[in-house]
This record gives structure tokens, C-alpha cells and sequence, in this order.
């Protein structure tokens, strides 16, 4: 009943189920990666980037195939995917605000305020 | 030139590789995505969300960024005590797992509604719809416990810095009522496969199910941002 091969049928997709049932336990394994390095405990540059690297695969395998984005023309993949990358400004200037925020706050309101592990 | 086929259906155009095809698309002066209206839009409206969304979580980087009092640990405050051991995060692992289940139950669907196979697909959606719910269930859980018993309110809270309150309402709450509205869709939808909606007024085409699809799958993906940046940081 499951076609082997992806089709294009008058536009519609269809694709093998065996490619969503993988992308589908891979998508827990990479969840119970990501609880694990709080299970155990990660601190640090080690805890972030692991943090941010199983989120980034995770998203990246529901986009494009739960989404279905990797089989779709390049004129929809780059208006829908390029324009979340002026986030990356956005963030940069409200975390360079933020760490100006909190140096007025030590300064203004004294270090007494600033307890052990500031901000994060 | 040979690149070029046209398809039986509309004349659309095979595409061209890469930047070529990209630029054809574009350049047409009729329409630039070759995908059904309904889909374009439902992608369109989802990249807005998307700014919605990191506009709730860049603020929340922000307030967390810049604040002197400690920030509650997530671990902390949402273990759950089994069997007397305190295990972090645990309601949030059971909730990440349904919400992944139910995107699982949502890719069959649409697999199985282009297969036009209405019964698996009705069922597979229902399912995914209460997988949803069972989510907001839990999330509710959530936050009543944090309301009732550990004092969370948006202006304060007993753990640590003001902010935590107001951030992780707002934030789980829009997700949650993203999901809940989701929930409602998908049981629309389902209902209307079953009942031979599509047979009648779109001539077998189900691809209703897979703009339905479209929207769970970014409530799912909204979670794996949320999971990291509020629960996992």
C-alpha cells in the first residue's frame, strides 16, 4: 500500500510513511537529549550550546519534513525562512539593552542588590 | 529549455533548479508560489506568528537579561514529587512528549488524507486534537499549582526575580491558547473529511488536512523554543 518512492501527484505530496515514523523517534530521542542535559546537570557554554543545538535540529526536522518544506520550490522556502533571520538583529540589540539595563541597576541601585550568579 | 515540462494540471511549471527557478518563480506575472492559495496563506500567517512569538521571547530575554535578583530555577519549580524524590521537569518531559506524539498523529493524517483514506485520517486527527487537549489539561495543572501553591503572580513571586510571573504566563498562555484554537480546527476539519465535505465541495481534495497540519506542527514547533528558552535555560 505505501508507494517507495516520493511522488508528486498534481502538486499534492505524498511521500513514504516510513520517513515520517523515522523523523518522528528521532524527534524524541533529540527531546530526551535535551531533558538530559538538565537531568544531569550541564552548566556553562556546554548546557547553551547543546541547549540551542537539539532545539535548532529539532525545529529544523519539523520545518522540513513534518512542514513538508524540503519538497517545496525555493521561491516559498526562502519568503517563508529568510525574513526570521532579521530576528537575529532584534535579538542582538535587546541583549546588548538588557546587559546595559542591568549595569545601571548595579550601579544606580548599588551591588548590594546583585546577589551570587547575577543575571541567568 | 529542456529543464521546462509542463504538467497536465494548470500548466504549472516544473521548476528549475536552484536560483534559477527561484527567480522564474518570482518574475511570473500571475502568481509567484506555485502552491494552492490556502497553503501559501496558512505559511504566511505562520511566519507572522513567528514574530509574535520571538517578540515574547526576546522580551523575555530581555527582563531576564538585565534583572539583579536571581532568576527562579525552572528545575525547581516545575519538579513534580514522585514517590517523595522531586524530579525536575518532569510534567514538562510528559508534555513534550504528547505534543511530539501529536504531531506524529498529525503527519499520518495528512499521509492518509492523500491517500483519501477518510477513516484513518479522521481518527488520526481526532487523536492528535486530544493529544492537544490533554496538553493545555496539563499546562493548566501547571498553572494552578504555581498560582495556588507557590504564590506566582505577574508582578511577583516568592522565588526570585518579578518578572518570572508576567513572562511565563504570557508566554505559555498564548502557546496554550494557540493550542486550544488548534484543538477546535482540528476537530472541524476532522468532521468535515467524515462527513465527505471535501468529496462534495472540493472534489476529493484534501488538502484542507494538510493547511490543518501546517498549523499543529508549528504549535509543536513553538514549544521546542519554549521548552529551551524558558524551561531548559
Amino acid at each position: 500500500m505505501a508507494q517507495s518512492a516520493a511522488t508528486h501527484v498534481e502538486g499534492h505530496q505524498q511521500h513514504p510513511l516510513g520517513i515520517y515514523i523515522g523523523v518522528w523517534i528521532l524527534l524524541f530521542v533529540l527531546s530526551g537529549f535535551s531533558y538530559a542535559v538538565d537531568y544531569f546537570h550541564l552548566q556553562g557554554m556546554l548546557r547553551w550550546t547543546l541547549i540551542l543545538l537539539f532545539m535548532f535540529l529539532k525545529a529544523g526536522f519539523i520545518v522540513a519534513i513534518f512542514m513538508h518544506m524540503a519538497w517545496e520550490r525555493l521561491a516559498l522556502i526562502y519568503a517563508i525562512l529568510l525574513p526570521p533571520l532579521c530576528l537575529l538583529v532584534f535579538i542582538s540589540l535587546m541583549s546588548i539593552e538588557g546587559d546595559y539595563t542591568y549595569l545601571t541597576r548595579l550601579i544606580v541601585f548599588g551591588p548590594a542588590e546583585a546577589i551570587v550568579e547575577p543575571h541567568h | 529549455m529542456t529543464e521546462q515540462t509542463m504538467t497536465a494540471n494548470e500548466g504549472d511549471l516544473q521548476e528549475k533548479a536552484g536560483l534559477t527557478g527561484l527567480v522564474e518563480d518570482w518574475s511570473e506575472d500571475k502568481q509567484a508560489f506555485h502552491v494552492p492559495w490556502g497553503k501559501a496563506m496558512m505559511w504566511i500567517f505562520l511566519l507572522s506568528d513567528t514574530f509574535i512569538f520571538s517578540c515574547f521571547l526576546i522580551g523575555y530575554m530581555n527582563v531576564r537579561i538585565s534583572t539583579t535578583v536571581p532568576w527562579p530555577s525552572p528545575s525547581e519549580v516545575f519538579a513534580l514529587s514522585l514517590g517523595g524524590e522531586p524530579i525536575p521537569l518532569i510534567l514538562i518531559a510528559i508534555m513534550t512528549f504528547v505534543l511530539i506524539t501529536s504531531s506524529g498523529t498529525m503527519a499520518l493524517a495528512v499521509n492518509y488524507g492523500y491517500r483519501r483514506d477518510k477513516k484513518k485520517t479522521v481518527l488520526l486527527m481526532l487523536a492528535t486534537a486530544a493529544l492537544g487537549a490533554t496538553f493545555v489539561g496539563m499546562q493548566a495543572f501547571e498553572w494552578t499549582k504555581l498560582i495556588m501553591e507557590e504564590g506566582v503572580r505577574p508582578w511577583g513571586n516568592p522565588m526570585g526575580a518579578a518578572q518570572f510571573g508576567s513572562t511565563f504566563f504570557m508566554i505559555t498562555g498564548f502557546h496554550g491558547m494557540h493550542v486550544t484554537a488548534g484543538v477546535i480546527y482540528l476537530i472541524v476539519i476532522a468532521t468535515r473529511v467524515g462527513t465527505g465535505f471535501y468529496d462534495r465541495h472540493r472534489g476529493g481534495n484534501y488538502e484542507m488536512v494538510e493547511i490543518a497540519g501546517l498549523y499543529w506542527h508549528f504549535v509543536d514547533l513553538v514549544w521546542v523554543f519554549i521548552f529551551a528558552f524558558f524551561y531548559l535555560w
